[in-house]
């Protein structure tokens, strides 16, 4: 079959029954997609596909034919390609947030969210829950993968995101041992 | 502990440069980019995958096993059964009872009977349905009270107590006395259910065996040093013939610390086939292997006189292990030992029994041991609280325990910023206006805990240091650290860098750390029980503190100043009183080279004696307590019974946040697991001993739409034996979660909820019977 992965085409064997992530991982080599379940409940290998976020555990390599595959490889350069600089802002804010712990949901993470500001600029919180909800993430509680995609947006359109709950000096008296 | 062991709370140069800052992570970019390595990414020439034949018993004899259908098959070049790997293991040497595959027993559903390595992982499958196996089915235990009394059938055969994993028993004081003269006792029972880690990444392990002989596994633990030593013992290799190596791992939680069947069996398959050899568990696999935390049927008597000051606690406590003994040891007496502080009170005693049940085997999951009991003691402060008419924060700071002192179980307590984070927590969710306050089926609700940083006591037990770190400097001007921590996504790697580059004056860029391979590492005892940032914090000053002085005396001999006079900042050995005077670290490297000899160092960390002197006094001692405390925010709705967390207000106590953001990220991991033990999830199995929902849409992790705002405090005592008096973070935020969330259904709606989880079901109950109670009273 002929996958279109990252701007690539490739010419690229593999049994009927695997699927897109399978072939991604062992065929291609593009092990940033993960699996963490293999049925569709995790998020983690999520993949765009024309733009719209898939779960690459769900789609037969063989229907993703014909289709435009971006993977958490083709995000910087796609980002530099465009004249940007470094990776793309999704990702360069995921990693100045802290909401790179273990980091193996956050491929499907980071693309979930490019896809979503990719279609909405400017998402509200809300919004950015429900774009995420997919992605099953064990280590941060969402916060901190909440506040990345608050500082993309903010960065984006100049502005400054609000402060996080622990950058908030003590109340005065409230906190007599700390110096 | 000698003078490597403590290097004070102050900077090295006057100021802090990168701690105390959202830093970057090492490994962040890597991460974000998909260019990191996980152990399934690891693909090598020629390799084979194998997976694992599972019993289909709960206990049972296993009559025979015939493999050789599966032999027969094209493309399958291995099969091994439990008579090639015979050799026990297990995490603790006093414990070891599990073998890679079943020699002659089944203990639960989900156990590796036989292993097969395949061309490919379909042909592996297709393998697993051609081995035959004869099982003489045995009574089987998943009742934990059951197996308390009922010796046999023994699961484990040739012990002295029967079904008894571990039994014990400790006082402090005269807990009846105390009882009796306390003018108020509540008492109560309480259950906690199974809950599971549930990392993203499922187990994967990978081994070459060289021509030579030399043997490598990859494998996702965290703890590269443990999974070493068993591999020794049961493959029965010298061990200077296995390295390991963790690769990026993908989550952790304490559910990838024992040595797992996988690691022994790609290590056997490769070494019988010598081709490199790749098992991946399914997920349904890894909910099986679990080490998830136990059940627990808590009894609890709390007294306390009329002021609200605690007189005595008594616990009994029946521990569901599962089939295997994991950390269960450890864990029996993490029941009770952590339960101390930070409240005091003079009379305490815990009888702790884990019994062995038909089911997947319990172990270590983030807040270990601790956070069921501290459930049950802090639902029961918060009756105490409002039998006396106290404010429930009121009464927990009434009872605080101070620091620089001894719990009633002789551990000793420095650092405590207790009585902040209460401060924090009740400024932050307006307490005073709102607890109580709040209209009919809102409410807060407040708790406590205290945690380890790390334990005085390695598994086994020997007096070489702890942790260990060996600095390799370049002349280019780079610095690279060799630990053997590891890092499982808490930014262990980055916690080194930043204090190499804090003690030698670099930018972060000059650092680089290599983690957890056995060949190229010192010997470290791994990532549990909260000792990372401690341990191998203290270790990595030590060796840069070792470095430090020949490259001030180098520098100041080529000037001609006295040492005190030159300092490492910014990339630079600069002259204290004249900034234009500086040169470069890699010229400042050379000229120390120049001066003596290739410039490295070695840094160690080992604990001071600590702990109670009696049987099982040193478990639980640590160098340092964490302590935090909970605001919890829910909406009951009394109609449906539905719970939802709004919010909640984590306060902790690290010491110093060497970097806040990584500090307030354990902070809302930790509270967004505990909430979600009370709320969505359960491990559990069936009357047959099948799981009831391996999978990651039965068993309910949250989404972004279902996690509260979590608001994390930092709150910073400086503690004098930390790195830069730092503290753990990974693992106490957890514990203060869950009864926290247990007072705030109370304040919402009136009632005590007292066995987890807290399902619609039983929510209406409570508040049917709150219903008849109240309506019986008026009559």
């Amino acid at each position: 079959m002929l996958l279109k992965v990252n701007g690539d085409t490739h010419d690229v064997g593999a049994p009927d029954h695997w699927t897109l992530l399978e072939v991604l991982r062992y065929r291609l080599g593009f092990t940033g997609t993960k699996q963490g379940c293999d049925k569709g409940d995790c998020g983690a290998c999520t993949v765009l596909m024309d733009g719209q976020p898939v779960l690459a555990c769900l789609v037969l390599a063989r229907l993703a034919e014909g289709h435009e595959i971006v993977t958490i490889e083709g995000l910087a350069p796609r980002h530099t390609a465009a004249g940007g600089d470094g990776v793309d802002p999704v990702q360069d804010g995921f990693d100045r947030c802290g909401a790179l712990q273990c980091g193996f949901c956050q491929s499907g993470m980071i693309l979930s969210a490019r896809a979503l500001l990719d279609r909405n600029p400017a998402p509200s919180d809300s919004e950015v829950r429900d774009a995420l909800s997919g992605n099953l993430c064990r280590c941060t509680g969402y916060t901190q993968i909440i506040e990345a995609v608050r500082l993309t947006v903010a960065e984006q359109s100049g502005t400054r995101p609000p402060l996080r709950a622990w950058e908030h000096p003590p109340e005065k008296g409230s906190d007599p041992i700390s110096t | 502990m000698s003078a490597r062991d403590t290097h004070g709370i102050g900077a090295p140069w006057g100021t802090f440069r990168h701690v105390g800052r959202p830093a970057r992570k090492i490994d962040g970019l890597d991460k974000a980019t998909g260019h990191a390595v996980y152990a399934d990414d690891i693909t090598l020439p020629g390799m084979l995958h194998a997976k694992t034949l599972r019993s289909t018993q709960a206990h049972a004899r296993v009559r025979s096993v015939d493999a050789s259908a599966a032999l027969a098959l094209a493309g399958v070049h291995a099969v091994v059964t439990g008579r090639d790997l015979p050799t026990t293991y297990g995490v603790l040497p006093w414990t070891q009872d599990e073998t890679a595959l079943a020699v002659d027993k089944v203990r639960f559903i989900g156990d590796p009977v036989a292993a097969v390595a395949a061309v490919d992982e379909d042909t592996a499958n297709a393998a697993l349905k051609l081995i035959r196996v004869e099982y003489e089915p045995l009574h089987a235990f998943f009742d934990p009270f059951e197996s308390a009394v009922r010796h046999e059938p023994a699961i484990h055969e040739g012990r002295q107590d029967g079904n008894v994993s571990k039994h014990v028993n400790l006082a402090f004081g005269d807990v009846d006395a105390a009882l009796a003269a306390a003018d108020v006792v509540v008492e109560g029972d309480y259950f906690f259910h199974g809950t599971t880690h549930a990392a993203i990444e499922p187990h994967c392990a990978v081994a070459r065996y060289a021509p030579d002989g030399l043997l490598t596994v990859w494998s996702a633990t965290q703890i590269t040093h443990y999974v070493h030593k068993a591999l020794a013992r049961v493959l029965g290799l010298p061990p200077h013939r296995i390295r390991v190596i963790q690769p990026h791992i993908g989550g952790a939680f304490g559910g990838k610390s024992d040595p797992f069947s996988l690691e022994f069996l790609v290590a056997k398959l490769a070494m019988v086939t010598r081709r490199p050899v790749k098992m991946l568990y399914t997920r349904e696999e890894v909910f099986y292997t679990h080490r998830g935390r136990h059940p627990m049927h808590m009894r609890y008597r709390t007294g306390a006189s009329s002021d609200g000051r605690l007189a005595g606690v008594d616990a009994k406590i029946l521990i569901d292990g599962g089939a295997y003994s994991s950390f269960g040891l450890v864990t029996t007496y993490y029941s009770g030992q952590l339960l101390t502080a930070p409240y005091a009170f003079p009379a305490y005693r815990f009888d702790s029994t884990r019994v062995f049940t038909n089911k997947p085997p319990c172990g270590p999951k983030r807040g270990h041991g601790a956070v069921q009991p501290r459930f049950a003691f802090e639902v029961q402060l918060d009756q105490l609280a409002e039998r006396l008419r106290i404010d429930p924060i009121e009464l927990r700071r009434r009872n605080f325990i101070g620091a620089n002192t001894t719990t009633v179980n002789g551990q000793r307590i420095t650092s405590n910023g207790f009585l902040a984070c209460l401060d924090r927590v009740e400024r932050a969710s307006g307490w005073r206006d709102r607890r109580g306050h709040l209209p009919f089926g809102r409410g807060l609700g407040v708790a406590g805990s205290m945690y380890i940083s790390g334990t005085n006591y390695p598994v086994y037990p020997n007096d070489m240091p702890q942790a260990g770190i060996q600095i390799k400097i370049d002349r280019s001007g780079v610095v690279t650290a060799f630990t053997g921590g590891n890092d499982i996504g808490q930014g262990s790697s980055s916690v080194v860098q930043y204090l190499v580059a804090e003690e030698l004056g670099l930018g972060l860029d000059q650092v680089r750390v290599v983690a957890a391979d056995t060949d190229l590492c010192p010997v470290d005892l791994g990532a549990y029980s909260s000792r990372v940032t401690f341990m191998v914090g203290n270790a990595t000053i030590d060796a840069c503190r070792k470095l430090r002085e020949p490259i001030v005396a180098a520098v100041a001999a080529a000037w001609g100043v006295a040492s005190s006079l030159v300092r490492l900042a910014h990339g630079f050995a600069e002259h204290v009183d004249d900034a234009a005077r500086r040169m470069p670290m890699a010229e400042a490297f050379a000229l120390t080279e120049t001066r003596w000899e290739t410039l490295g160092a070695t840094g160690s960390y080992n604990t001071p004696a600590l702990g109670g002197q009696y049987r099982g006094g040193a478990i639980g001692a640590s160098p340092a307590y964490s302590f935090t405390a909970h605001v919890v925010e829910v909406s009951v709705d009394a109609e449906t019974g539905r719970i939802t967390c709004a919010k909640a207000w984590i306060a902790h106590d690290c010491g110093r946040a060497l970097n806040p953001m990584l500090v307030a990220g354990q902070m809302e991991g930790s509270a967004y697991m505990g909430l979600a033990e009370a709320l969505l999830e359960e491990h559990a199995v069936n009357r047959f001993g099948i799981h009831r929902g391996p999978s990651l849409l039965d068993y309910r992790i949250p989404t972004s739409v279902d996690t509260p705002e979590l608001h994390a405090l930092i709150v910073e005592s400086l503690d004098p034996e930390g790195p830069y008096g730092a503290k753990e973070a990974g693992e106490g935020p957890l514990h203060p979660a869950i009864p926290a969330l247990a007072n705030a259904v109370f304040d919402a709606v009136g009632v005590r909820l007292t066995h987890l989880p807290f399902t619609p079901g039983k929510v209406l109950t409570a508040l049917r019977e709150a219903g008849a109670a109240s309506s019986g009273g008026a009559r």
